[in-house]
């Protein structure tokens, strides 16, 4: 994001006196420029000018050769001693200078009596690089020569700064003198953020604009200047897009104009380079440099060309199949038909690509040190074209990031311009008088809007000339027709097509803080849904029974699967791939949560966790894709057909809650001993889980045939169904997956769908029985059955046998063993009995007893012990 | 030892004092019992002169048995209330003796605890529940039209571009991880536009819950986070309505000196769209050493506006007769500067000691 110097923008507006940094930054907050940073100067003195008074070449036994030199830096030269002189730092300290410094130099396009940049221990440069004194090839070095590259002037870094070549007259400059101001590094940054639709805030101009709206300072235009000469038959140019993007042409003005007997050698000035260097780009050479000066100061991207190797005419056109071009940074870049180039004529009209359009120029017309004839291009190009071409390269330069944002389609002669002249200033030469200047730009349509509209939508009274003020302060006219405003937005705001727009240009500019507070009054709600109520009752009671809810993200490896031994028929493997996970080794979404909780269990047991319980309740993603969700629809309202399509495109998702249990539930203490969590455990977190729901499940051993006991170990587990469908699982994980994910023997878990089990109790209300005041009878029975029968069903039997009478029966005890015989187990059964209008008598409750032992024998083979 | 007389006045109440001497010196009751057996037993010289009373002359035998009687009563008297003072004594000494150290940890199973994130969001809902709004949800797994097209983002924003947005396989599904909340809004408003339509009923609702994008885990940022946003769509909203709920929701979650204030910004489905921030109710902004605000005074909250036309549009409400406004925030975000949280990694990494901090609500 932009990067704004603040002594730049003070060319273009006066900021308030005394403001600082932050002073400036928190006032283009108040428009919608968000700061990003604050940067001080990028130079810490004390960094001076400085003449080499003397310069001892020095052999190395490294085969370099350095410059013992003694520099005068004014008041920062060593204490002289009573004889005026200062000593050396040889191992003798006899030897004696005149007043300086000693600096050790390995560079050698200086000479004595040349003026050079020294920086002084205690500095800071950037990068940061603290500058100390160091004692090096035998010598105690105290400071540094610098050159441009050190000190953030550009890329040269083959000699240090000589001043009197960066075009300093040798009177002007002084030993000691402070070198920061000199070469325009006291300068403070402001980086700001600019939104989409703020193009023009790309640049100096922009922000000085938006400074003006909000101080109310006055606002000098740096493109208002006279554009010198006249269009007409310059170099020659065409715009053939065969393939415009979304039916929009992919240049619609391109200017060129050309600079004649440029000296190629001429250097940019030091303050343009300062500026750059702050702007956040790096000094080149001159004719780059200007480009792009001009680009950050208006917002105008150029391109500067090498004359003589452009082929007339230029041509602006797609790409053609397998068409390919090698780009400023010396990459070959195969191009799409999609993208705009910049074509010249060289082996015939259009023939060779020299750049991609508003994104990257090419190498073959680059301008170099040779270069004394300049082409300067600057065009206006469709944002969506270009945003696609650097996104398909993942080129963002910083062209494109404007152009793609929009830019003013009056800037490109004004732009053209500007830089003409810097060139000429800094380069000599000579401007064409004529020059290119293909304008097709469309005109624009005026917005009618109601002058009260603004007010309707944001809540502010403004008056009719509050809104006219605020549109014309951003560059729009208006004409007022009765109640209606015509308004023609200015050629920078291409972002205003709606009266909305308008709105948002009145709210922000007379300011948000003027919004009154009030509260609006919703009609009477329905307060939380059957589901909202539920979920919370679930998640609440686990957490109860001292379980920890956790979060877990979604992505799974597709080893994962596997480890939890998941056979090709379970539905959980009917698995969703993301198209670009963050980690390619977790590519899927998990069709369980158990599959991802397991991980937090695993992190605190890795944390030294012994006995660890935790639940997450959320959502797993399976399912098979139906096809192709339409994409896209062309504004205007989405039917109900449409809803339904895309609803029924989309993959089960299915809120579920799940839980695992490791180590102790009671831990051992003074008062007792320690119970681990067992299979028991898991289940009875389903029992309140069902109870949270409202809902009762079917338990039973068997899985279904879409449906495997995975992760559980298959003979402690309990499936559970609603209504058939099976809705989930509790009881030990398979051994074999606590090996796999390094969990504990006999850790315990339960998963369960929550969505189906809150469903069925929706809308279901409770039916209230009296409660008897009889008294109650208890009676004890002893079945043995087969080993296979489950209890349940014994259970079932029995309440069955005694309904109406039978209240409670509850399986107190399990035997199995030599005293009830090979394969049978004994089952001790606790049954409560009441009638509701009287005390059972003895012959009643002899009478059920008889009714349970027969039902019992015959549904589940149970003989009374 | 002589038999003692039911006439001898003076025997008699010496008797009677020497049993009453007895009874208080008793210590426990097992010596009172004892004492009791002395002086009211078969033996006793009371007991005896009592029965001494059938032997004498008629004429005596009345104001002997009246003595008597006397004595006797005077000594069950003592009797019981020493007894009384002997059982209270006794019964408050096993009280001490009984007691126990409490100090002692007496629960032996964990506590559990629900995760913050969720409790958060709860407790948002709860605010606008509240004022009557409602709490609208969505699925995770969106398509690319709730997601992006019906929020007025043009096909070529940058978001719809893989750097910020989990696609699902293959891209031509049109099916994405949902990069915001928003496309809740957009399906509350298409349930609900009938009602709006034909009851006037306004529609005000928020949606929370999870959401994704394509960041590395770190200090600050997550794939997957959270977001709550508010949505009301009815006749006359302005953006001094928007400001008037974003002022009582901070105040519920902050306390009431919470301010909020606006800055202009810039999303696709808002128009004016601004930023919300919060005076920071930790120094107010007083403290340029605050951590909580990096000394500005205000923290980043959230995003708002009102909701753009063409968002209407896309969910079948008519933007010239109803107007909208919007906002949304992240939970984390919140969770973090309102209870400290200085990692996000805490949150997400499902160590229960994060859990564990905050209970059963927030």
């Amino acid at each position: 994001m932009p990067k704004i110097p603040l002594s730049w923008l003070a060319e273009s507006v006066d900021l308030v006196p005394g403001s600082s940094p932050e002073d400036v930054a928190a006032a283009l907050a108040r428009v919608g420029l968000e700061e990003e940073g604050l940067y001080g100067p990028p130079v810490k003195g004390p960094l001076v000018v400085g003449r080499v008074l003397s310069l001892v070449k020095e052999a190395q036994s490294n085969g370099k050769t350095i410059n013992y030199c003694r520099v005068d830096v004014g008041e920062f030269n060593d204490p002289a001693g009573p004889d005026g002189l200062v000593r050396g730092h040889k191992p003798d300290h006899q030897e004696t200078f005149p007043p300086s410094r000693g600096i050790v130099c390995g560079a050698h396009n200086f000479v004595e009596g040349d003026y050079v940049v020294v920086v002084l221990p205690g500095a800071e440069l950037p990068g940061p690089f603290p500058i100390s004194g160091r004692k090096t090839y035998g010598h105690w070095s105290d400071g540094m020569i610098c050159s441009a590259r050190e000190l953030g002037l550009g890329e040269d870094h083959t000699g240090i700064i000589v001043l009197t070549e960066m075009g300093f007259a040798a009177a002007d400059l002084s030993p000691g003198q402070d070198a920061i101001a000199l070469l325009g590094l006291d300068e403070s940054t402001i980086e700001i953020n600019v939104t989409p639709d703020r193009g023009y805030s790309f640049a100096i101009r922009g922000v000085a604009r938006e400074y003006a709206h909000a101080t109310g300072q006055t606002f000098r235009d740096p493109a208002a200047i006279d554009v010198s000469g006249a269009p007409g038959a310059g170099f020659g140019v065409e715009i053939e897009d065969q393939a415009p993007v979304r039916g929009t042409v992919g240049c619609d003005r391109f200017v060129a104009r050309i600079v004649r007997g440029f000296d190629p050698t001429a250097a940019s000035p030091a303050w343009m380079k300062a500026r750059l260097e702050a702007a956040g780009m790096r000094s080149i050479s001159l004719a780059v440099d200007v480009t792009n000066y001009v680009m950050l100061e208006l917002g105008q991207p150029l391109h500067a060309y090498d004359l003589a190797r452009v082929s007339e005419p230029i041509v602006v056109r797609r790409a053609r199949p397998a068409e390919s071009i090698v780009t400023l940074d010396d990459v070959t870049r195969v191009l799409h038909g999609e993208d705009l180039v910049i074509a010249d004529s060289q082996g015939g009209r259009g023939e060779r690509a020299i750049g991609i359009a508003g994104v990257m120029g090419g190498a073959l017309t680059e301008v170099s040190d040779a270069t004394t004839e300049v082409l300067l291009e600057g065009a206006h190009f469709d944002p969506i074209s270009i945003a696609r071409t650097a996104r398909r390269h993942r080129l963002g330069s910083e062209a494109s990031r404007r152009f793609e944002r929009a830019v003013d389609t009056s800037l490109p002669p004004v732009a053209v311009e500007r830089a003409a002249r810097l060139l000429v200033e800094h380069g000599g030469g000579v401007i064409e008088d004529v020059y290119t200047d293909v304008n097709n730009v469309a005109a624009i349509e005026p917005i009618e809007m109601d002058v009260d509209f603004p007010a309707r939508i944001v809540g502010v009274p403004y008056t009719a000339e509050q809104v006219i003020d605020a549109l014309e302060q951003v560059g729009c006219e208006v004409e007022r027709d009765g109640e209606v405003l015509v308004v023609t937005r200015p050629t920078w705001r291409a972002d205003l097509v709606a009266p909305i727009n308008l709105v948002e240009e009145v709210a922000r500019l007379q300011g948000l803080e003027a919004l009154p507070s009030v509260l609006p009054v919703a009609p009477p709600g329905r307060g939380y849904t059957h589901s909202q109520i539920a979920r919370k009752s679930v998640a609440r009671s686990l957490a109860e029974a001292g379980l920890t809810q956790v979060l877990t993200y979604p992505f799974i490896s597709e080893a994962r699967l596997d480890e939890v031994l998941l056979p090709a028929y379970d539905q959980r493997r009917d698995v969703i791939r993301l198209a670009n996970p963050l980690s390619a080794e977790q590519p899927l979404l998990r069709t369980a949560l158990l599959q991802t909780l397991v991980d937090a269990v695993r992190v605190n047991l890795g944390r030294g966790a012994q006995d660890v319980a935790v639940y997450e309740t959320g959502r797993a993603y399976l399912g098979r894709l139906v096809g192709a969700v339409p994409a896209t629809y062309s504004g205007g309202s989405i039917t109900p057909d449409d809803v339904e399509a895309l609803n029924k495109a989309i993959p089960g998702q299915v809120r579920r809650v799940a839980g695992i249990m490791t180590g102790n539930r009671v831990a051992a203490g003074w008062n007792g001993h320690a119970t681990a969590w067992d299979w028991t455990d898991a289940l009875a977190m389903v029992e309140r889980v069902e109870r949270a729901c409202g809902v009762v499940l079917e338990v039973s051993p068997d899985a279904g045939e879409r449906f495997s006991t995975s992760p559980f170990h298959p003979g402690r587990v309990a499936i559970y169904r609603l209504e058939g469908q099976i809705v989930g699982g509790a009881g030990e994980l398979h051994p074999k997956v606590c090996e796999n994910l390094g969990l504990p023997a006999r850790t315990v878990a339960f998963e369960l769908l929550l969505d189906p089990m809150i469903a069925v109790s929706e809308g279901v209300l409770v039916t209230a029985s009296p409660v008897s005041q009889q008294v109650l009878a208890k009676e004890d029975f002893a079945f043995v059955v087969d080993a296979a029968v489950p209890a349940g069903a014994l259970v079932e039997a029995v309440l069955a046998a005694g309904e109406g009478v039978v209240e409670d029966a509850r399986v107190f005890d399990v035997y199995s063993g030599p005293q009830v015989g090979e394969g049978k187990k004994s089952l001790a059964i606790n049954v409560r009995m009441r009638a509701f209008d009287h005390t059972l008598t003895a012959e009643e409750v002899l009478e059920v007893r008889r009714a349970i032992i027969a039902a019992a024998g015959e549904k589940c083979g149970a003989v009374l012990r | 030892m002589t038999d003692l007389s039911p006439l001898d006045a003076a025997g008699v109440e010496s008797a009677v004092e020497s049993a009453l001497a007895a009874f208080a010196a008793a210590t426990t009751l097992d010596e009172l019992k004892d004492a009791r057996l002395a002086h009211t037993g078969d033996k006793a010289a009371l007991t005896l002169a009592n029965r001494g009373i059938k032997d004498l002359a008629p004429a005596d035998k009345a104001a002997a048995g009246k003595a008597m009687g006397a004595a006797r009563g005077r000594i069950g008297a003592a009797l019981e209330a020493r007894t009384a003072e002997l059982e209270a004594e006794r019964d408050a000494r096993v009280l001490v003796e009984e007691a126990v150290d409490v100090t002692l940890p007496v629960s032996r199973q964990a506590p559990g605890a629900r995760h913050p994130l969720e409790t958060m969001q709860e407790r948002m809902c709860d605010v606008f529940v509240g004022m009557g709004w409602e709490v609208a949800e969505g699925p995770e797994m969106e398509a690319e039209w709730f997601n992006f097209d019906a929020l007025n983002f043009d096909p070529d924003h940058p978001a719809r571009e893989m750097q910020d947005t989990f696609f699902i396989d293959p891209p031509s599904s049109g099916l994405l991880m949902r990069t915001h909340t928003s496309p809740v809004q957009v399906r509350a408003a298409l349930e609900r536009r009938e009602a709006l339509e034909n009851e006037g009923r306004g529609i005000y609702v928020v949606c929370p819950g999870k959401t994704f994008r394509t960041d590395e885990l770190d200090a600050t940022h997550t794939p997957v986070f959270h977001q709550i946003e508010g949505l009301a769509i009815d006749k006359g909203l302005t953006m001094a309505h928007l400001k008037g709920t974003l002022d009582h929701f901070a105040k519920a979650m902050f306390g009431p000196e919470a301010v909020t204030r606006l800055r202009p910004s810039f999303f696709p489905f808002t128009e004016p769209s601004a930023e919300m921030d919060l005076r920071c109710f930790v120094c107010g902004g007083e403290d340029a050493a605050c951590r909580t605000c990096r000394g500005t005074g205000w923290i980043e909250w959230g995003g708002c506006g009102m909701t753009h036309p063409n968002v209407l549009v896309a969910a079948g409400i008519d933007p010239t007769r109803y107007t909208a406004f919007a906002f949304g925030m992240g939970i984390e975000r919140t969770l973090m500067f309102r209870h400290g949280v200085t990692d996000m990694r805490d949150m997400v990494e499902g160590d229960v000691r994060f859990s564990q901090q905050f209970g059963m609500e927030i």
